[in-house]
């Protein structure tokens, strides 16, 4: 188990350095910073200034360098636009993405996983064609579009919810609803898919064989199983949502890390988008190693062989 | 045949039918058999031939597309087709039991082994979690696995093909059924394990006056094992009797074909004797009998239509025209000529 834990962990490091390196170079395609931050009219030796002021004067490997130098020291530079430390707006953003995310998250398991269930046990009959149709619907409409038609809808028309901000639990119910939709539909396919798989079982079968309920057949010898992919697809969706949610994140002005890394963009505030992205980028992996390890907890098959 | 059957089928037939309704797959058609206390029923036939699915028919647990069409399956005197869910629910794992084909597929992965032996016991018998666990480290043992104290509490992984086998097995005589389906058990072990676990079973049945129903492809395996026979090709039985008389003297071209399609020892010939062709589609059907298209004797009456059930002898029954009365004349001949 230890060496399991151990040999992830190296994984994940390698991975954060490719993603390091990646974004370092990617983000300085999208422009010069410079323009976005001067007057209109300003001459070139102002940008030179600029330039020198950030440090984007010097040879881009020797950038590269400097900005890792003080990442290994936990420092993720300042931002370009709000003279501030990168990671102080990343934690001041934070908590709100969590909270999202949280309240998607919750939605999608509550509405995904027994409405697979249901859609896998009345396979090819109506609950099963009504998940389909809730599925296609989950999958294919965009979140901010949704998230567009329920600020219509509950805020302009009926007035029930607020439709932008944050700060009451009524803010939270829109984001999070056009976010969790998406994984709502995602994790009900994939339990369904896995219910069937399992029921196909043999192991299923002869439970069903030495005369079990089928409430137990179902309850524990196949949602047990069934659940392992639904609960790695649930903690690496969790990550994506924070990511992804820079889309309803901007449509309903919530002040998340997904706000945050959009403005950065917007304002090629490079440290910014590095920061959030790699921040984003060690969130993904953690996540994904806790998965893991919980994998390793359910199956005693991974905690063995490893 | 002077007792009553512990468990008598009547003209069975189980469908499975496609999502539209388009296509019906005969899996078993108009089969009847009996079997009595103790004794050991074989069921040969090639893949796809229905023993599989007449095994889940008489407990009831097939797939959603499979249809009981008709017949009657008369167990210790109650129809088993009239049975509601929850009665047929207390029937399975407790008076009819069944251990399946596939031991490294048949346990749950996440459950340890005392939790999956254990489990018919507490839910058909109401046994406190001690209790059941306390008769299944017994069940363990008398299925010959070492040291049961510290297995109970291992998972299916850690075991060999021939011991989950075996707890396999003792799952299945757990709540002292009257009769055991055991559904291709051996094909998947290797033959030292399958000896043992042969073995393992007759004792078994001897210990617990169990009826046992014997589904496999082998023969060598039901001459051993078994007191009657009956043989399925294209989800009808073609012939049914005791073993010793089937042996000597089958009825019909298939049975025929499978007794001497078995590699014998000193045979100088090159090659194995296989039926030609295929079995068929057992969604078309052909009109007349569906060994025909591989039948070396047939004639024009056999392509034309399908013989029914006759019992030539007593005891035994087989579908071939050739054992019809109307050309009973004729047969006989053959037979003795063939064997």
């Amino acid at each position: 188990m230890k060496q399991f834990v151990i040999r992830r962990i190296g994984y994940c490091v390698l991975s954060l350095f490719l993603l390091s390196l990646t974004i370092f170079f990617f983000v300085r395609v999208t422009g010069d910073p410079a323009t976005l931050l001067v007057e209109p009219g300003a001459s070139p030796a102002d940008i030179a200034a600029i330039h020198h002021q950030f440090g984007l004067d010097r040879p881009l490997i020797v950038q590269y360098a400097l900005f890792m130098a003080s990442v290994l020291t936990g420092d993720l530079g300042q931002s370009f636009y709000y003279r501030t430390p990168v990671l102080e707006l990343y934690w001041s953003r934070l908590p709100n993405s969590v909270m999202l995310a949280t309240a998607a998250m919750a939605f999608s398991l509550l509405i995904g996983i027994p409405s697979g269930i249901l859609a896998s046990v009345r396979v090819g009959r109506f609950w099963d064609n009504a998940g389909k149709v809730f599925a296609l619907l989950g999958l294919s409409l965009p979140s901010f579009w949704v998230g567009l038609v329920m600020i219509l809808v509950f805020s302009v028309y009926l007035g029930w919810l607020p439709s932008s901000g944050s700060g009451t639990p009524l803010h939270l119910i829109m984001p999070a609803f056009a976010l969790g939709w998406y994984f709502a539909a995602s994790h009900m396919r994939l339990t369904r898919s896995s219910m069937l798989e399992v029921l196909g079982s043999e192991y299923v079968k002869l439970a069903r064989l030495k005369g079990l309920p089928q409430s137990l057949v179902i309850a524990k010898h196949a949602f047990k199983n069934a659940l392992i992919p639904v609960l790695t697809l649930a903690g690496i969706n969790f990550v994506i949502m924070i990511s992804v949610a820079v889309v309803v994140e901007t449509v309903f002005a919530w002040p998340g890390v997904g706000r945050l890394l959009y403005e950065g963009i917007a304002f090629r505030d490079f440290p910014v988008v590095q920061g959030t992205v790699l921040m984003l980028g060690a969130m993904t992996v953690i996540v994904n190693l806790v998965v893991d390890v919980l994998y390793a907890v359910i199956d005693p098959r991974i905690r063995l062989a490893s | 045949m002077l007792f009553t059957p512990l468990l008598e089928i009547e003209n069975l037939s189980t469908h499975y039918v496609s999502a539209q309704g388009t296509r019906v797959v005969r899996g078993v058609d108009d089969v009847s058999l009996r079997i009595h206390p103790g004794e050991t029923l074989g069921i040969v036939g090639e893949s796809g031939s229905g023993k599989s699915t007449l095994a889940l028919t008489i407990l009831r647990v097939l797939p959603p597309a499979a249809r009981i069409v008709s017949g009657r399956m008369m167990f210790e005197g109650e129809d088993l087709l009239r049975k509601s869910d929850e009665e047929m629910q207390k029937i399975r794992g407790r008076r009819i039991a069944m251990i399946l084909q596939d031991p490294m597929a048949s346990l749950n992965p996440l459950f340890t082994i005392g939790n999956q032996v254990a489990e018919p016991i507490r839910v058909h018998e109401g046994a406190s979690r001690a209790t059941a666990w306390n008769r299944a480290r017994e069940l363990l043992k008398s299925v010959r696995i070492p040291s049961p104290e510290t297995r109970v509490t291992q998972y299916p992984h850690e075991m060999s093909g021939g011991m989950r086998q075996r707890i396999v097995g003792a799952i299945g005589i757990s709540c002292e059924p009257r009769l055991l389906i055991a559904d291709e058990p051996t094909t998947s072990l290797d033959l030292t394990i399958q000896a043992q676990y042969l073995k393992l079973l007759r004792d078994l049945q001897r210990a617990h006056g169990l009826a046992l129903i014997f589904i496999t492809h082998n023969l060598g395996i039901v001459a051993k094992m078994c007191d009657q026979l009956a043989v399925m090709y294209a989800g009808r039985v073609v012939e049914s009797g005791p073993v010793s008389r089937i042996f000597n003297a089958p009825m019909h071209p298939y049975t025929e074909a499978l007794l001497n399609s078995i590699p014998k020892m000193g045979d100088d010939r090159q090659r194995l004797t296989a039926i030609d062709g295929q079995p068929p589609d057992l969604s078309k059907l052909p009109p007349g009998c569906a060994f025909a298209p591989r039948c070396p004797r047939a004639f024009d009456r056999c392509l034309q239509s399908a013989p029914p059930e006759t019992a030539p002898e007593e005891g035994r029954t087989t579908r071939c025209w050739l054992a019809a009365p109307v050309i009973g004349v004729a047969a006989p001949v053959l037979r003795r000529e063939a064997v």
